[in-house]
């Protein structure tokens, strides 16, 4: 079971790593996402993303470089369309998804008829944990480090834009900039997660931590610890149960994000009537 | 104090306002009234300098304007606390995150105190009363001490007790500080006993001066060019549109321009 063997093999180590870091980026971002309503947003630059990930595959580049293009030229291809409204911007956001799906759809077809690469789709779609070359930890570090850091620096004018963005735009703040900025910062989270969890999956490291945390937390901060935490949790934990699920059904484990995604929900599920409960004990304490 | 010449602003070939003037003294309550779709966020949104206007001057004498949006919708998961709106107000266009200060601290305190919101400084916003919200939105603007502040439909959506509530509490600050407010409401009814200056858009056009030179039915006949009859009952208004005897078009006729309801 989990022991030192867990610890010291390789692949579990870099799991790890980059699991974690990519779980943290995700909530500490996914907190700003929910706020802004832009889940959708999120959702799509990972599915846009994976059209990087499978030309990485193809041309034998970095997957993580391949995931981290495509999702910051979805990102720039949201604002260059623009949309002024939340409904006009989810139908951008619909639009561009589809663009990058089709030509996901193309690049994966390539890959599995030009390549080796057999499981492409699954391994795009649904993550690769164990299978993450050691070599990408410093710029999986690197890019997550530069989105925290985006985010703190953006925190303040996100929070009064979130209340009203005039009330921004009066204080010689753009909020197109920032919202641009944040867009951006959201395609290296995604990316990340893409990576690891899998395109279609890693909305749930991104909105799950974050729903969850603002049931709890009257404030920002305590928000961005608790998705933070809820993140790691199920990253983690989901690493650990997948290295035990080899012991489960012998021959093969369970996908690791299969028990990312449980944790995740397991967390929301619970937050809501904890969080019911934290707000009438405050209000029977004022 | 605050100047506007001229102002015109238009949207897609339709006008929205069309030379409006006014000037407003320092200290003075103004109350910015006019029927829905009258054009009084435009013009507030003018004056914030948020809307360019087409034609026009705009003068706030390089003061610092305080604003309070229409229909702040705060998610009610918003996690911010009532002081951490007004702190917002404060440093909110800064980048970084804040640093705990006690100069800091003490400035929101004194701002949550004056608008007598020190009971609910540590509730989430989204569990608030709109009452309640609207003090802490009017805290968050005002916690940089601007001398103008402007309010966007601030009575709008309230309880009769929050209405009366916000409005002394306007006059308050206004009085004590010398603050020059200027807000905009549908119904001119509940800002009669505090407000110095009207001024009274419609058809994008606005006349402006003291209730007793404005509320009168030859002025607002003029501005709505039609018919309109001013009714004081109960030391209330009441601003009608009259039938169509006077030959007006039916739809113009039954337009509802009152702006305010018998309660």
């Amino acid at each position: 079971m989990i022991g030192a063997a867990f610890f010291s093999n390789g692949p579990v180590q870099v799991a790890l790593i980059i699991g974690g870091g990519a779980a943290l980026v995700s909530a500490v971002v996914g907190v700003f996402t929910v706020l802004r309503g832009q889940s959708f947003a999120g959702h799509a630059l990972a599915d846009i993303s994976s059209a990087g990930g499978s030309a990485a595959l193809l041309f034998g580049i970095r997957p993580l470089a391949g995931f981290l293009a495509m999702a910051a030229l979805g990102a720039g291809g949201m604002e260059a369309i623009g949309a002024r409204q939340i409904r006009e911007r989810d139908l951008v956001t619909g639009i561009v998804l589809g663009a990058g799906l089709g030509v996901t759809a193309l690049l994966l077809y390539l890959d599995m008829t030009t390549t080796s690469a057999s499981g492409a789709a699954n391994t795009v779609m649904f993550g690769s944990m164990f299978a993450i070359a050691p070599s990408t930890i410093p710029l999986a570090l690197g890019v997550g480090a530069l989105a925290l850091a985006m985010t703190a620096a953006l925190y303040r004018p996100l929070l009064l834009i979130a209340i009203d963005p005039d009330l921004a735009a009066i204080r010689g703040i753009d909020p197109r900039l920032i919202g641009l900025a944040h867009l951006l910062v959201l395609a290296i989270a995604v990316a990340l997660s893409a990576m690891t969890i899998g395109a279609i999956l890693s909305t749930a490291l991104l909105i799950g931590p974050a729903a969850a945390a603002l049931r709890l937390a009257t404030r920002p901060g305590t928000a961005i610890l608790i998705a933070a935490a809820i993140g790691l949790c199920a990253t983690w934990g989901g690493i650990a149960l997948a290295y035990d699920s080899f012991y489960w059904t012998p021959g093969h484990g369970w996908p690791v994000s299969v028990f990312v995604v449980m944790i995740v929900l397991a967390a929301y599920l619970a937050a809501g009537p904890l969080g019911t409960a934290l707000a009438r004990r405050r209000m029977a304490g004022s | 104090m605050l100047t506007l010449s001229s102002i015109s602003v238009a949207f897609a070939g339709r006008t929205i306002l069309h030379n409006v003037d006014f000037t407003l003294a320092q200290g003075s309550f103004c109350g910015l009234i006019g029927s829905n779709g009258s054009g009084k966020t435009t013009l507030l949104r003018t004056i914030l300098g948020l809307v360019k206007p087409d034609r026009g001057t705009v003068d706030t004498g390089g003061h610092e304007i305080g604003y309070v949006p229409q229909k702040i919708q705060l998610d009610p998961f918003m996690p911010l606390r009532a002081r951490d709106v007004v702190a917002l107000g404060l440093d909110g266009n800064r980048f970084g995150l804040p640093l705990p200060s006690a100069a800091r601290r003490r400035t929101v305190d004194a701002m949550l105190t004056a608008v007598d919101a020190t009971g609910f400084a540590d509730r989430r916003v989204g569990d608030l009363s709109g009452g309640q919200q609207q003090r802490i939105m009017i805290a968050h603007a005002l916690v940089r001490r601007p001398k103008l502040l402007l309010l966007d439909e601030p009575l709008a959506n309230l309880d009769l007790r929050s209405v009366a509530e916000v409005v002394s509490l306007l006059h308050t600050l206004s009085f004590e500080q010398r603050i020059t407010v200027l807000l905009s409401a549908h119904d001119m009814n509940p800002l009669l006993p505090v407000m110095d200056r009207i001024v009274y858009l419609a058809n994008g056009s606005s006349v402006s001066g003291t209730v007793g030179e404005v509320v009168r039915g030859a002025v607002l006949s003029r501005l709505y060019g039609y018919h309109i009859d001013v009714i004081r009952v109960h030391g209330r208004v009441l601003v009608v549109a009259a039938g169509g005897e006077d030959g007006l078009d039916a739809d113009i006729a039954c337009e509802p321009v009152h702006v305010t309801q018998i309660r």
